[in-house]
């Protein structure tokens, strides 16, 4: 138990004295917070649109008045001519460009349905197609109060989250990330840095036996990533108001074996590396996929057949449905252990994978 | 000017030399440093001379040289460099950090050519340079050979060979000799006094004092300051009439020098052979042989003074005998089976042998050195008796623990001392000690005595709460020596333990090895330094893989004689003596199987 | 001694030659074949990012698998849940009841509920517009949006088509007919892949080169260049000019593969093309030298970099997330990543053409922070080890 709790003490040590290590430890999460909260929404505001008016009467007017008040709006650029139009789309000026018609005032006076064309900037098309949404939900809505429509149609609720916040999404989101740089990055550096030193000469000498020093060395990107998971689930909650719905006790339990899997995946990169710098580019490689194909970035479901089944074997994606499931749906025990067992299948074989590479590379 | 220029020294000429460089007054410090690194310091190098800078760690020597190469501004002071300053000419400086800058992916061909491109040297003269210096340093054979598989000494002699590319008018070499073998540091010197020829000044720091003897003139500093300046031969004489050489005494050479540094009279000493050779303290009678109480046979008889002896007076002489440390130190019960044990050890790595058929048994209690170039083959030995490589074929035991068995148990019996400073430079002292103190398993109250006891013995007390990567170099070897002994292991294994270190602090090293070594202690080290061989009980020389010699130190020195035929050869003229009879037969075996 | 002291070193006389530069560029290239982290950066991190980008990240809600719950077993009904089927923007599952999809929706299998009630065939008989209902998993806002949308479009055509009482007479009085310009088809690979690129070129202009110049002061070789008649500018021009000739290479690699597997369209000239990465170029290598220059230290020079050029290209430069979306004081940060000028600029190239007027502004801007970062890391790197 000395030798082990010795290993335990100098790893924790070593990160926290280690100036390089603490930048690992302090600024990625500190900037994840910030920008990861605030910069990566997928939700299009403040854009600004054109207006390229040919009717000039009142139903045009009071077209361009309901755009120009939307909040989603922010400048209305009025237009001449197509050249202009042509121009602004492809400088990038505006987003969207709304054609009025000709005929479009005197159709409506006649109670024909009036023309209006929108031009949206294809280059940006996730953004183009919310702002073609939000134009169209402006035209129905003075359809709407121009006829009385019939009741009925399609009734939409969005369940979990019914004002669709993107922070809602962002913040449980970002606790799968933050513990991945935590596991990934911390736990890469830490046998490289040994081997580069020469300390690694030293604790193979010690009486140390493998277990304790793998131990020791999984200790402190396991506290920090727990530490991290921690902090998100209560800033989330008490700074963003994200509502907490499922068990804490099957968070940690989730968060946990999370954590393994990825500290299995970053003492493989680490063993492996003979050198720090190796090993930074080792956890770079690894963390890119990780996130990219845990249906964090973009929905598992747009990506090609094959690519989903390559999906399963991401610890991240499991862990981030658990999250997801906790914090909104009130995730039942038995639907998280479905991805649970996965999950601690997956900590099993990079653990062991990990322990048996570091043993064959320890001379 | 405060200082009168210095008379010229050309040694046996009394012709005035050109002055190449000269620093007049140079102050620097760095920040977050108490004291200034250096402290207003005037010195010359003059065209056609080696001078020799040398000094205890800290003192300052990379600093001067920096700033002589203009890597570093003076915060007061000048330098010039044939009356310019550095900047301006850099076309006639040589420049050889302590670690030469060569490019590890690139080949010894491929370095040469970068720096000759770098100097401007003329296209048609590269292959006649090329050649002449591959030749100079013996790399022609390694020439398409990454730099990074070179061994320490071919670095050490591939860096001077891209600094002189083309011819410089002032050479800084900067303790070229670090960690490089007696064969390799004498064929560097030879190289570099064969420039002096050419009018060439140079400026050689170095922490072998031998090296130091051969200058034309020395620089000694210590804390930033000149301690002393001029011919070697002057603080040789420092010395002059206080050095004398004790043999025929009774006790074991290790207690009769333990017990005779704590005389108030002497000032050092070390082991020569079969005797002891003492400096004097200023002032002091030579002491009668009775006096010494170590039997009827004991005789003194005058030495010759040396500049170590000087160098050592200078500095205020050397530790006392008694080491604290061993004096803490359980004493190791008898055990009649050998301490370390290696038979017929073999390591391979593919197809090549990097270690065959070592053999030996170290009984309790004795020190075992291990010496040969470098890549000879001495790491892979050291290496498998610590476990740290598992031997392809042979058996080994470290306190009867055979390490193919029990290889956990042998690694607890024992304290392991790496080659270069191993220990987690970003922990403080006293969390290295407590690291060591856990990973050994020493109990709560034990690891408190133990961690006390290393604090007060090696003077750590102010240095707790330092990061160990920030100490001087003497204080980092320190704490690696206090981590490897904490649990009081019965052997210890000491990987080059004093490379780079300077010598007072080397002495003191010795004073605890051959304390500990009373005290039962058995030792397996390796060393460049062959004086420090003379401190073993028995020696093994190792070369290309193999043991070519095994004996006593004495019995090596007499085997050399009968092979040069020289009367008192030094542990380093067995050395090199040896290596080359092996050579030589080696040829000529050769030759006669083709 | 009461001379001032001696001007700095740092500058030395202004000297250039092309040989010296040569040679070190030789070796750097030597070192660039040798070294197979340069090896990972240069070639396979490019090429996994591609790969990512072009497959694993589409915004493109395509294949959703939606649950369709059936509680009438009338003909219209049927015939609305075939023509969900049908929809290429939806996998559907039929199911029994809501309480099943909703298990399935809470373990997130299916991205939406639609549920077609129990009255809806009655309703439509008595010619009443029949109800439907869609239910969206919230906790994915965006692909909420869009499976929303695309649902009610399902509807809303089968409506049309059917003929649906009420509803044809009221079809609407304003009829907005969208185009989207430059990629009808709305395949967001199409903006993701010139957008990796950018992440690509970032990677090697500063991760690379703030590394390997990193480390040459790790390594003890820069204290060796420093005692040469090296000067700085051959130094600096010795380390930019190869690793400007390796992100071109991979840029040139990434367009290749994006045209020829990822079947984007090229609509600009390679002219334009070059030119635009060259203008990136100079801050991406700029940065990196300053780093470099200011850590001298490999790791932390990695992490800055990672910091400072590699998450603010992905994050902050409008790649993915919208640049008006984001708060104010972020959107005024987004101004000062290079990024943010090449990116438009490169999915314009790609999918619109030359547009000169669009690309010199980016193109100043991008060569204005460039010698801003030229500027600071010589000024950080003296030709002295203080």
């Amino acid at each position: 138990m000395q030798r082990l709790k010795a290993s335990i003490v100098k790893e924790i040590w070593s990160m926290l004295r280690d100036p390089k290590a603490r930048i690992v430890l302090v600024v990625p999460p500190l900037l994840q917070l910030f920008i990861f909260t605030f910069a990566t929404t997928l939700d299009v505001k403040n854009v600004d649109v054109a207006v390229l008016d040919r009717s000039g009467g009142t139903h045009a007017a009071e077209l361009v008045q309901r755009i120009a008040g939307s909040p989603n709006f922010r400048n209305i650029v009025y237009l001449r001519s197509s050249q202009d139009l042509r121009h602004a789309i492809d400088n990038q000026k505006v987003i969207a460009a709304l054609v009025i018609e000709e005929g479009f005032d005197r159709a409506l006076d006649k109670g024909r349905p009036g023309r209006v064309g929108l031009v949206l900037d294809g280059r940006r098309s996730n953004a183009a197609q919310i702002v073609a949404g939000y134009v169209s939900g402006i035209t129905a809505q003075m359809d709407v109060e121009a006829i009385p429509q019939m009741e009925g149609g399609p009734q939409v609720t969005h369940w979990f989250n019914p004002s669709l916040d993107f922070i809602w999404f962002t913040l449980p989101a970002l606790i799968v990330i933050i513990v991945a740089i935590a596991g990934l990055a911390i736990t890469s550096q830490t046998v490289a840095r040994e081997r580069e030193l020469g300390t690694f000469d030293q604790l193979l000498v010690s009486p140390l036996r493998v277990h304790e020093i793998l131990i020791g060395k999984m200790v402190p990107p396991f506290l920090v990533g727990f530490g991290n998971g921690t902090l998100f689930l209560v800033v989330a909650q008490l700074v963003f108001g994200v509502p907490f719905t499922g068990s804490y006790l099957l968070f940690f339990i989730s968060l946990a074996t999370y954590l393994m899997a990825l500290i299995g995946v970053g003492l493989f990169v680490s063993s492996l590396a003979m050198t720090q710098q190796q090993s930074f580019l080792g956890s770079f490689v690894a963390t890119t996929p990780l996130m990219l194909l845990s249906g964090y970035a973009s929905p598992i479901a747009n990506m090609p057949e094959w690519l989903q089944t390559v999906t399963y074997i991401n610890p991240a994606r499991y862990f981030l449905i658990i999250v997801q499931g906790l914090f909104l749906k009130g995730m039942p025990a038995a639907d998280v252990l479905q991805q649970l067992w996965p999950l601690m299948i997956i900590a099993l074989v990079t653990l062991t994978a990990a322990a048996w590479l570091f043993r064959s590379r320890m001379e | 000017m405060p200082q009168a220029a210095p008379p010229d020294t050309g040694p046996d000429t009394g012709q005035p030399r050109e002055v190449i460089a000269r620093a007049t007054g140079l102050v620097k410090s760095f920040k977050g440093a108490a004291a200034p690194a250096l402290a207003g310091v005037s010195m010359t190098v003059e065209a056609g001379t080696i001078t020799g800078l040398v000094g205890p760690d800290g003192a300052g020597k990379t600093t001067l040289i920096r700033l002589l190469a203009g890597l570093l501004r003076p915060d007061q002071g000048e330098v010039a460099i044939l009356g310019q300053r550095p900047a301006m000419m850099l076309d006639q400086l040589g420049y050889m950090p302590q670690r030469f800058g060569l490019y590890e992916d690139l080949t010894v061909r491929e370095n040469l050519d970068l720096y000759a491109e770098l100097r401007a040297l003329p296209r048609e003269e590269h292959e006649e340079t090329f050649a002449r210096l591959l030749e100079f340093t013996d790399l022609a054979r390694f020439q398409d050979r990454l730099a990074g598989n070179l061994s320490g000494g071919m670095k050490q002699k591939l860096g001077l060979a891209c600094t002189l590319v083309r011819t410089p008018r002032l050479m800084l070499l900067d303790e070229p000799g670090v960690g490089v073998d007696p064969i390799s540091r004498r064929e560097l010197w030879a190289m570099v006094q064969h420039l002096t020829a050419q009018g060439i000044g140079i400026l050689w720091s170095t922490a072998y004092l031998d090296e130091a003897e051969k200058c034309d003139r020395v620089y000694l500093l210590n804390e930033g300051s000149l301690l002393f300046e001029g011919p070697p031969g002057d603080l040789t004489g420092r010395a002059e009439e206080r050095v004398i050489q004790v043999s025929g005494f009774e006790p074991r050479r290790r207690r009769f020098l333990t017990r005779t540094l704590d005389r108030p009279d002497i000032m050092d000493g070390t082991i020569q052979g079969r005797s002891v050779r003492l400096l004097l303290r200023d002032g002091c009678d030579v002491p009668t042989a009775e006096s010494f109480a170590a039997g009827d046979g004991t005789q003194v008889a005058p030495g010759v003074p040396r500049f170590e002896d000087g160098f050592i007076e200078i500095l205020g002489g050397g530790p006392r005998g008694t080491s604290a440390l061993a004096e803490n130190y359980r004493t190791i019960p008898r055990d009649e089976r050998p301490a370390i044990e290696a038979k017929g050890l073999t390591r391979n790595f593919g197809a090549f042998t990097a270690a065959r058929d070592m053999d030996f048994a170290i009984p309790q209690g004795q020190i075992y050195g291990l010496l040969g170039p470098n890549g000879a083959g001495k790491s892979t030995t050291f290496k498998m008796l610590c476990g740290l490589l598992t031997p392809s074929e042979g058996y080994g035991a470290v306190a009867g623990n055979d390490l193919r068995r029990s290889a956990a148990e042998a690694r607890a019996s024992l304290g392991y001392m790496a080659q270069k400073f191993s220990l987690y430079g970003e922990l403080s002292v006293a969390q290295n000690l407590d690291f060591f103190a856990g990973a050994y398993n020493l109990g709560r109250a034990d690891a408190r005595r133990a961690k006390e006891a290393m604090i007060e013995i090696f003077d750590l007390g102010d240095k707790l709460d330092m990061n160990s990567g920030a100490l001087p170099l003497g204080f980092k070897q320190r704490l690696a020596l206090a981590c490897a002994v904490m649990h009081q292991p019965p052997v210890l294994f000491l990987d080059e333990p004093t490379s780079g270190v300077d010598p007072v602090t080397r002495r003191m090293f010795w004073t605890h090895i051959n304390g500990l070594v009373e005290k039962g202690v058995t030792v397996l080290v390796t060393t460049h330094f062959m004086d420090e061989a003379e401190y073993c009980d028995d020696v093994s020389l190792i070369y290309r893989g193999e043991q070519i010699a095994t004996g006593t130190p004495d019995a090596l020195k007499a085997q050399a004689g009968a092979i040069t035929g020289a009367a008192d050869p030094t542990m380093e003229d067995a050395f090199i003596a040896l290596i080359e009879a092996s050579d030589l037969d080696r040829e000529t075996n050769g030759n006669l199987a083709a | 001694m009461n001379e001032a002291p001696e001007p700095p070193p740092a500058s030395g006389p202004i000297r250039f030659s092309s040989r010296r530069l040569r040679a070190m560029m030789a070796k750097e290239f030597a070192q660039i074949v040798r070294d197979p982290s340069t090896f990972l950066i240069a070639l396979a991190m490019p090429l996994l990012l591609l790969f990512l980008f072009g497959y694993a990240v589409s915004l493109d809600t395509q294949g959703t698998r939606v649950a369709v719950v059936v509680e009438d077993s009338s003909a219209p009904a049927l015939a609305l849940s075939g023509a969900y089927a049908a929809s290429p923007y939806f996998h559907t599952l039929p199911m029994r009841n809501r309480a099943e999809a909703r298990h399935l929706m809470v373990s997130s299998q299916i991205s939406a509920i639609i549920v077609i009630p129990q009255d809806f065939g009655k309703d439509l008989h008595d010619g009443r517009l029949p109800e439907i209902q869609i239910v969206t998993d919230g906790s994915q806002p965006n692909t909420a949006t869009f499976v929303a949308s695309h649902a009610q479009g399902v509807f809303q055509s089968w409506a049309a088509n059917e003929g649906m009482p009420g509803m044809l007479d009221k079809a609407p009085q304003i009829e907005l007919s969208p185009r989207f310009w430059y990629n009808p088809a709305l395949k967001s690979r199409n903006f993701l892949v010139p957008g990796s690129i950018a992440v690509v070129m970032t990677m090697i202009g500063t991760l690379l080169t703030a590394l390997v110049v990193a480390r040459e002061w790790e390594r003890g070789t820069m204290e060796a260049l420093l005692a040469t008649p090296l000067s700085m500018a051959e130094f600096v021009a010795s380390k930019i000019l190869p690793y400007y000739l390796l992100a071109l290479a991979s840029m040139s690699l990434c367009t290749v593969i994006g045209v020829a597997i990822f079947g984007l369209p090229f609509r600009g000239s390679l002219l334009a093309l070059y030119v635009i990465a060259s203008a990136f170029l100079m801050p991406a290598l700029g940065l990196g030298l300053f780093i470099s220059s200011a850590t001298k230290n490999q790791f932390v020079a990695s992490q800055m970099a990672l910091l400072s050029s590699f998450l603010p290209t992905f994050l902050l430069s409008g790649f993915v997330y919208e640049i008006s979306s984001m708060p104010v004081w972020i959107q005024a940060i987004t101004y000062a990543v290079p990024a943010r000028y090449l990116i438009p600029s490169l999915q314009t190239l790609f999918l619109t053409g030359d547009i000169w007027g669009h690309f010199l502004p980016n193109i100043a801007i991008m060569l204005g922070f460039g010698f801003l970062f030229f500027f600071l890391s010589f000024w950080v790197t003296r030709r002295s080890l203080d």
